[in-house]
């Protein structure tokens, strides 16, 4: 299971790494905005994406669009601040499979990310 | 006093504390900032544009920051390090950003943090909106939240959305 986290504070992709780590899933790659990880995705290939709203040269949301164009099967939890029903329902059109709004605790995200991997492995099976 | 843009505020700094670090923290009584003469080791401010404007600012001292940085991270830095100001900013962010969605039916958009770490500076805010000061106490030391802001356009009292359990 390869895992890209996308958030351009490192303190919160170490948070989230830690809670990964606790998973099981440790083959993680980091990027800390929308452009680096474009430009990371096709060459790790990832099975599932955390990905920030709010974040320089490009955000999340752009991020998910432009990685929606060659990707539409990985899972996207979009991990961010922006609790508002019309930024959620915008993050779902443009291709978000989960949401978390920060702050969270370890087992929320750690809830979010189990059963957004099951619903898709079982999409994967049928 | 108007609580309308000090309550979220007061609202997040504990429900972020508490879901991030499990940290309990106490809101003292907010006063409104007389003198900007006021000096701290570290401040993270964020810029609120929309319906609402302003800026918010997070001001500690270096021990209570080192402390909240350790807790956050897992893991101790040095206040001249990259990833001390990075922890800063994203508690300033996170706090900012859980009071923004308690702004209900407001369009408001915050900016990137910007930390300032150094002993004895004083935050100086641009703008005319009033500042209000809440002191908030925690077992890692005590901080202050300066919030001046302002409404942009009339608009009916704001209603709080209920705060997350």
């Amino acid at each position: 299971m390869r895992i890209l986290l996308v958030d351009d504070s490192k303190t919160m992709r170490n948070i989230q790494k830690s809670v990964l780590a606790q998973l099981g899933y440790t083959a993680v790659q980091e990027a800390c905005d929308g452009q680096d990880a474009l430009a990371k995705a096709p060459g790790f290939r990832p099975d599932l994406l955390l990905v920030d709203w709010n974040m320089p040269r490009m955000d999340g949301l752009a991020f998910v669009k432009a990685f929606r164009l060659v990707n539409r099967t990985a899972p996207i939890i979009m991990v961010t601040t922006e609790s508002e029903r019309s930024r959620v329902i915008e993050a779902i059109k443009a291709g978000v499979n989960n949401y978390v709004i920060k702050p969270f605790t370890p087992d929320l995200l750690s809830q979010r990310i189990s059963e957004t991997l099951s619903r898709f492995q079982a999409v994967a099976a049928a | 006093m108007d609580h309308t843009f000090t309550r979220p505020f007061a609202r997040s700094i504990q429900n972020v504390f508490s879901m991030m670090m499990q940290l309990p923290v106490t809101i003292g009584t907010p006063r409104f900032e007389e003198h900007e003469d006021d000096r701290f080791d570290v401040s993270g401010s964020i810029g609120m544009s929309g319906d609402i404007a302003g800026s918010v600012t997070l001001a500690l001292s270096s021990s209570t920051a080192c402390r909240l940085v350790a807790l956050l991270s897992g893991e101790a830095s040095e206040p001249d390090s990259p990833e001390f100001s990075d922890a800063v900013g994203e508690l300033v962010n996170m706090v900012c950003g859980h009071a923004k969605g308690m702004f209900v039916g407001q369009r408001i958009s915050i900016s990137c943090p910007s930390v300032i770490v150094g002993r004895g500076h004083t935050v100086v805010r641009s703008g005319k909106a009033p500042c209000v000061v809440i002191p908030c106490a925690c077992d890692c030391g005590d901080l202050i939240i300066k919030v001046a802001l302002q409404t942009r356009r009339a608009a009916a009292p704001l209603p709080l959305a209920a705060s997350p359990a």
